[in-house]
């Protein structure tokens, strides 16, 4: 039976996982290769860098990063932010990424997205949807959540499938950082209407949130950050508590 | 070496990476040529069947000649249903027919599942095989796929989304695996650790 996947995402700038860290033993705990080699350890199912870095030599810095943790990782890596056109996912991809998530560059030039399917295939792209509840429906943003986009999620997320993209990485921007639960009626809204993947984020606090958003939720994949940085919720304990709540999980 | 098939169906750089951690020594085959002194072959490939018609005749002359002469062969993915007779994700567009049956479209009938079928499940080993020796029985392997190759003889372990597919296949030395090795953790690692012994016999 199919796992649902828990992935583990890391915030990097110039180099460094900027969110804090629960691994305080290690001896460079901000350093992107060493968290994702414990990650790994613990049985996380997949990484996502997420660049928040903001200079001109972002993408040189960017692809030393990548490359650095693709070195001795063996299990699904996708990069995102700032992936602003395909010479972007291209230095992501040579360095080591099997998946690209795009989100402004998508939105703006929706055809990017066939552009790269066709040229790596739909797996290795991702479409990010930031949204939160409007009046009616999902409203999405764009530019790290400052601009409204004019789109509804679940209208959105249709069209990106039907462009091409692989998977959908829905991150609920009511939710981000609350660590109240993940906004599973987003999550089954758009689900329901794709036949990809949909991986949810934003506002895992606990180990019920998880089980709440691939029931009612119904989301293939969980994303989280903040969660994993503490010690008392590690990936292994998650899982455990997944399986025992019936949910198919590779432990 | 260990030559891995470059026809432009997707990026190798994980591949390569994997077969290098696996210990194989590794060359881009980017012409039918570059085969010739190959102690392996691995025909990786993402995405569409019709990105398979970029292996010539001249790639296919090459790669059946070092199965004749007993080469192991390792297909991932596409390039593992490229090793049967063809797909009807593009019916015009034969495979190299070294294995029996064709590829097909993974069907959702209960209606509940995605299609692609994407993330790790669970493989299910049918028999002995060189290329799963020592993988633990239920590993869980990455998978993203929409089509898949039938179970036949040829297969060693089966996975099921939906319908139950080949997830490895394997008959003499050639080898096929519809996940990704390269993207399985110590099971696939294995996998291709398997494969490097099977070039360095």
């Amino acid at each position: 039976m199919l796992a649902k996947r828990i992935i583990a995402c890391l915030d990097v700038r110039d180099g460094q996982v900027v969110k804090g860290v629960r691994f305080e033993e290690l001896r460079h705990a901000g350093d992107p290769a060493a968290l994702a080699r414990r990650y790994n350890v613990e049985g996380i199912d997949e990484l996502v860098i997420l660049d928040i870095t903001a200079t001109l030599e972002k993408r040189r810095t960017m692809a030393a990063t990548v490359r650095a943790v693709a070195r001795e990782l063996f299990i699904p890596l996708a990069v995102g932010g700032g992936i602003r056109g395909e010479a972007d996912a291209e230095a992501v991809i040579e360095a080591g990424a099997d998946k690209v998530s795009l989100n402004t560059a998508a939105l703006s030039e929706p055809a990017l997205i066939s552009r790269l399917a066709s040229r790596y295939g739909s797996q290795a792209v991702v479409v990010a949807v930031d949204a939160k509840r409007a009046e009616e429906g999902y409203a999405v943003y764009v530019r790290s959540g400052t601009t409204a986009a004019a789109r509804d999620a679940v209208e959105w997320a249709r069209e990106a499938a039907d462009r091409g993209a692989g998977e959908i990485l829905l991150t609920s921007m009511d939710r981000d950082g609350t660590r109240k639960g993940f906004d599973c009626e987003m999550t089954a809204a758009v689900s329901s209407a794709v036949s990809i993947p949909v991986i949810a984020s934003g506002g895992a606090g606990a180990f019920e949130h998880f089980v709440d958003v691939f029931t009612a939720g119904r989301a293939d994949a969980a994303l989280a950050a903040s969660i994993f940085h503490y010690a008392e919720h590690s990936v292994g304990a998650l899982k455990q508590h997944l399986r025992d709540h019936g949910i198919p999980v590779r432990i | 070496m260990i030559a891995l098939v470059d026809y432009g169906a997707g990026n190798l750089t994980s591949v390569q990476k994997g077969l290098a951690a696996a210990g194989g020594g590794v060359i881009v085959a980017r012409s039918p040529a570059d085969l010739a002194n190959a102690s392996g072959v691995v025909v990786p490939g993402v995405g569409h069947f019709a990105a398979t018609a970029s292996l010539d005749e001249t790639w296919r002359t090459a790669i059946l000649e070092g199965i004749g002469r007993g080469r192991p062969l390792l297909g991932i993915c596409l390039g593992m249903q490229w090793l049967f007779e063809g797909s009807t994700e593009a019916p015009g567009c034969p495979g190299l027919g070294v294995l029996d049956g064709r590829c097909a479209r993974l069907e959702d009938r209960a209606g509940t599942l995605k299609i692609p079928h994407v993330g790790w499940n669970a493989l299910s080993l049918v028999r002995p095989s060189a290329l799963l020796d020592g993988v633990n029985a239920a590993s869980y392997v990455y998978f993203t796929h929409s089509f898949a190759a039938p179970v036949t003889d040829a297969a060693c372990a089966v996975s099921a989304h939906g319908d139950t597919f080949a997830a490895a296949v394997e008959r003499a030395h050639v080898g096929g695996v519809q996940f990704h090795p390269e993207k399985s953790g110590d099971a696939g690692l294995r996998i291709l650790r398997n494969f490097v012994a099977l070039c360095s016999r």
